[in-house]
């Protein structure tokens, strides 16, 4: 038998599909006569939950990733849904036991298997999460010659969501989709098949699925907005809805409240520990309203001291986040870390890697507490009830973080929205800023200039970039990701040269409190220090390495062709009159 | 890829009933299975609903002119597929009467060979006689199940038969014979499979009893398996089956 040769969704509401199906088998009915396929036909019921990260990587690769169980077996099944012209590469099956379905599966949990080692390294560092669960019961009906010999078939499947893992919908959800259609031809009988779907594409109460498109998606699809969501819809990219024409005090307060909302809604993942990487976006997204405030906050209109306040509130939440992802770095790194031993042996580091467990706990502990406390409800409250107030439009009095009360505007000041202002005017003036600094402080960087320079250089890099990220819906797509390639090579480079620095550090720190933790046992502890000793060794010839590249990658960003390019882009922003 | 063909000189012994019946079997344990109907009277494409045509004739597809591929057809059952008689075969000697005499007897063999990409099994159906056709179905099977009515002939017919088969050179198929149409109320039947089936090892312990489910074959279009699996007959041909594919080991 071969696959489907065509796909047909019910068209319609609900109540209308068991008539829409009625038609079109009476339609059929008219050419062939019909029966209930014998038994040893393909068809019966199967349950899948579709997965992903938490950021859809997974989608955005193309793939679907699915967890099906028929007749009470279990398997994932990995299907390429790229836009190839040569079709779709056969789905790339695993069977597994014992899998958990509401569970979230951390990439290095995953048992192994062929669907594992295609999809490790898409998904890494980050866990699998359940999406949503369909069940599909199939009938396939046999379409029959005057022999009464099986020429054709009609598959029909009926699936229903029985648990929304996301969205709005819930785990207890019970949704009917429409029904799917699909005719499917027995070999050496292609003139049937084609005629039943021909006979299946005049009836009016269904229609074509996914034409064009993959069906398996198409449902996905169509699930996860029966369940209140969609595919793709978060991603730690700012992606602020702004328009060049807008008052900049309303433009900045839509970026900040898009922060806000990656900080919320990263924090069920932090407090879980579902990955490292719900922590990494929340940090994102709190240095970047950091950035913001410091950058644009003047433009919302509020009072120095009520901005202040915030600013602080947000630092002391970056502050509490620091030490659990320092140590994620570690453990990340860890398995590139003891491969590049050349004297210790990897077991040496052993004990290192328990010691670090060990603080993530605790410091774990630490940070859960924060993210639970009064302190971090009433910041995002207050933050969103403020700024809300600037995007709508409606200046009301700002409430005073961290402790409730509320304080007018100055009356001194101007109304934020009156200003004449636009964001199309602000995001050039505030990216030409950003972009001299870094191109006077750079070019005035020699072979002899202390680390200092690089690093301050970097922070000034980072306050373009963030200028670029903020404003990135006003650039034409393609000048911003000319700009924004050169810049993030650069900072890649004075990240390298910092980080090697910070992380030598924070290993001789670490050496120091294991030995004073473990001084009973220092003989063990000894061998573990020494090839902690390596490991600083090998981020010192990096941090030489990025000295070396720096001049290059400088050039590549600043040079002329980079000003060139910034001036291409700052001249096409939106609203540049 | 394994071949099978049902075999017997004799006309009316059942082979293609066990033909259509083994293939069945075959994939519903789910072997990729195709079954060629060789008889041009196309009893075994019958059973299958199929009609005894081969696109384009079957005269090229035994020259070779045309692939097998383009014959077959999808039955009923998932994993059984069959390339139906042709009126053709009537004369199916003088196609293979072509060559050099060496390679005559081995055309089908040859035929047959690309069936494996697709296929775990390949079922045989002969129409009775000794000729050229039965020859070279000799040469190309792994297998060769004979059905035998208990008779005193019964037997000679089967050791003609392995002594033809001795006689080739090379690769020479098995050989498994079975009792079938058995009627066990009749003392002769009982006498004559007892004796047969513990004496000779190329004759299967299973018999196939005479069964009226057997004949509505005909009218059912459809293996007793499929139509009545609970049925004693149909036990029977799973019994043989098991016996057929346990015979490889
Ligand atoms: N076990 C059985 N019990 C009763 N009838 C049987 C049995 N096996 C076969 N028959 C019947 O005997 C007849 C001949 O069977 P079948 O066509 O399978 O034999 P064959 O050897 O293929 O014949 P031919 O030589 O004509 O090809 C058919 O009518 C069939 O229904
Ligand atoms: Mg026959």
């Amino acid at each position: 038998m071969t696959p489907g040769l065509a796909g047909f969704v019910v068209a319609g509401a609900e109540p209308h599909w068991d008539d829409a199906l009625d038609s079109v088998m009476a339609a059929l009915a008219e050419t062939f006569a019909l029966a209930p396929a014998r038994a040893g036909a393909p068809g019966g019921g199967r349950r899948r939950t579709w997965l992903d990260t938490f950021d859809w990587r997974l989608y955005r690769a193309g793939l679907l990733l699915e967890y099906v169980t028929a007749n009470r077996a279990g398997q994932l099944v990995l299907t390429s849904v790229g836009a190839s012209a040569a079709g779709d590469p056969e789905p790339v099956v695993q069977p597994v036991t014992g899998w958990r379905v509401v569970q979230p599966c951390l990439f290095d949990h995953l048992p192994d298997g062929p669907v594992t080692d295609r999809i490790a390294g898409v998904i890494a560092p980050r866990a699998l999460l359940p999406l949503v669960t369909v069940a599909t019961t199939a009938s396939v009906t046999s379409l029959l010659n005057e022999d009464g010999k099986t020429v054709a078939r009609l598959l029909i499947e009926r699936p229903v969501i029985t648990a929304g893992h996301i969205g709005t919908a819930g785990s207890e959800a019970r949704i009917d989709l429409p029904p799917r259609l699909s005719v499917t031809e027995v070999r050496g009988y292609p003139g049937p098949a084609r005629r039943a779907a021909r006979i299946m594409a005049l009836a009016p109460q269904i229609e074509p699925g996914a034409p064009g498109g993959s069906p398996e998606k198409a449902l996905l699809d169509e699930a996860l907005a029966a369940i209140g969501t969609r595919a793709g819809n978060y991603s730690n990219k700012v992606d602020a809805k702004i328009t060049a024409d807008m008052a900049s005090a309303r433009a900045v307060a839509t970026i900040l409240l898009t922060l806000l909302g990656a900080v919320e809604v990263n924090v069920n993942g932090v407090l879980r520990d579902t990955d490292t990487e719900f922590l990494h976006d929340l940090r994102v997204a709190v240095r970047r309203t950091r950035a913001a405030i410091k950058l644009l906050g003047e433009v919302l209109g509020l009072a120095d001291d009520v901005l202040d306040q915030f600013a602080a509130d947000f630092k002391w939440l970056g502050d509490v986040t620091t030490p659990v992802r320092d140590l994620d770095v570690h453990l990340l790194d860890f398995a590139d870390m003891t491969a590049q031993l050349k004297a210790a042996k990897p077991t040496d580091l052993d004990p290192f890697r328990d010691f670090l467990v060990q603080r993530r706990a605790r410091e774990f502990r630490a940070l859960a507490r924060a993210l639970r406390s009064p302190r971090f409800g009433q910041l995002t409250a207050n933050w969103r009830a403020t700024l809300t107030a600037i995007a709508d439009g409606q200046p009301r009095r700002p409430g005073k973080p961290g402790k409730g009360a509320a304080k007018p505007a100055l009356p001194g000041r101007p109304d934020p929205l009156a200003s004449a202002q636009t964001a199309g005017g602000l995001a050039i003036d505030r990216t030409r800023v950003a972009f001299r600094k870094v191109a006077r402080r750079g070019g005035a960087i020699t072979s002899d200039s202390p680390a200092e320079s690089l690093h301050d250089l970097r922070k000034r890099a980072k306050e373009l970039r963030y200028a670029l990220e903020f404003f990135a819906p006003l650039h034409d797509k393609q000048d911003y990701a000319a700009v924004l390639g050169d810049l993030k090579r650069l900072q890649d480079c004075l990240g390298e040269f910092q980080d090697t620095e910070v992380q030598m550090e924070e290993i001789r720190a670490l050496a120091e409190a294991m030995l004073s933790a473990q001084a009973a046992s220092r003989g063990a502890i000894a061998r573990t220090v020494l090839a902690m000793g390596e490991i600083t060794s090998g981020l010192a010839t990096r941090q030489v390495g990025a000295r070396d590249a720096f001049e290059n990658r400088f050039a590549g960003f600043a040079g002329q062709d980079g000003q060139r390019r910034m001036a291409v882009l700052l001249h096409r922003t939106g609203g540049a009159a | 890829m394994r071949i099978y063909a049902t075999y017997n000189i004799k006309g009316g012994v059942g082979k293609t009933t066990t033909a259509v019946n083994l293939a069945y079997l075959a994939a519903a344990d789910g072997l990729r299975t195709v079954l060629w109907d060789l008889d041009p009277q196309g009893a075994a494409s019958f059973m299958f609903r199929v009609k005894p045509r081969v696109k384009g004739g079957g005269r090229a597809l035994i020259r070779g002119q045309r692939s097998l591929d383009d014959a077959i057809k999808g039955t009923d059952f998932e994993r059984l597929d069959l390339i139906p008689a042709d009126f053709t075969y009537r004369n199916m000697d003088l196609l293979l009467d072509k060559g050099p005499e060496a390679k005559q007897s081995r055309k089908l063999s040859r035929l047959l060979a690309p069936l494996a990409v697709e296929y775990d099994a390949v079922f045989l159906d002969c129409p009775p006689s000794i000729s050229l056709v039965s020859e070279n179905v000799l040469h190309a099977a792994d297998t060769i199940i004979v059905p035998l009515i208990p008779t005193t002939l019964s037997v000679r017919t089967l050791e003609q038969l392995t002594d033809f088969i001795a006689g080739f050179s090379g690769r020479r198929p098995d050989v498994l014979a079975f009792f079938s149409m058995v009627d066990r109320r009749k003392k002769l039947h009982r006498e004559i499979t007892e004796e047969l089936s513990a004496k000779r090892p190329d004759v299967a312990a299973t018999i196939v009893p005479s069964a009226t489910l057997i004949e509505r074959m005909s009218v059912e279009r459809s293996p007793v398996s499929a139509f009545a699996p609970g049925s004693a007959a149909a036990r029977a041909y799973r019994a043989l089956w098991t016996e057929v594919r346990e015979g490889l080991d």
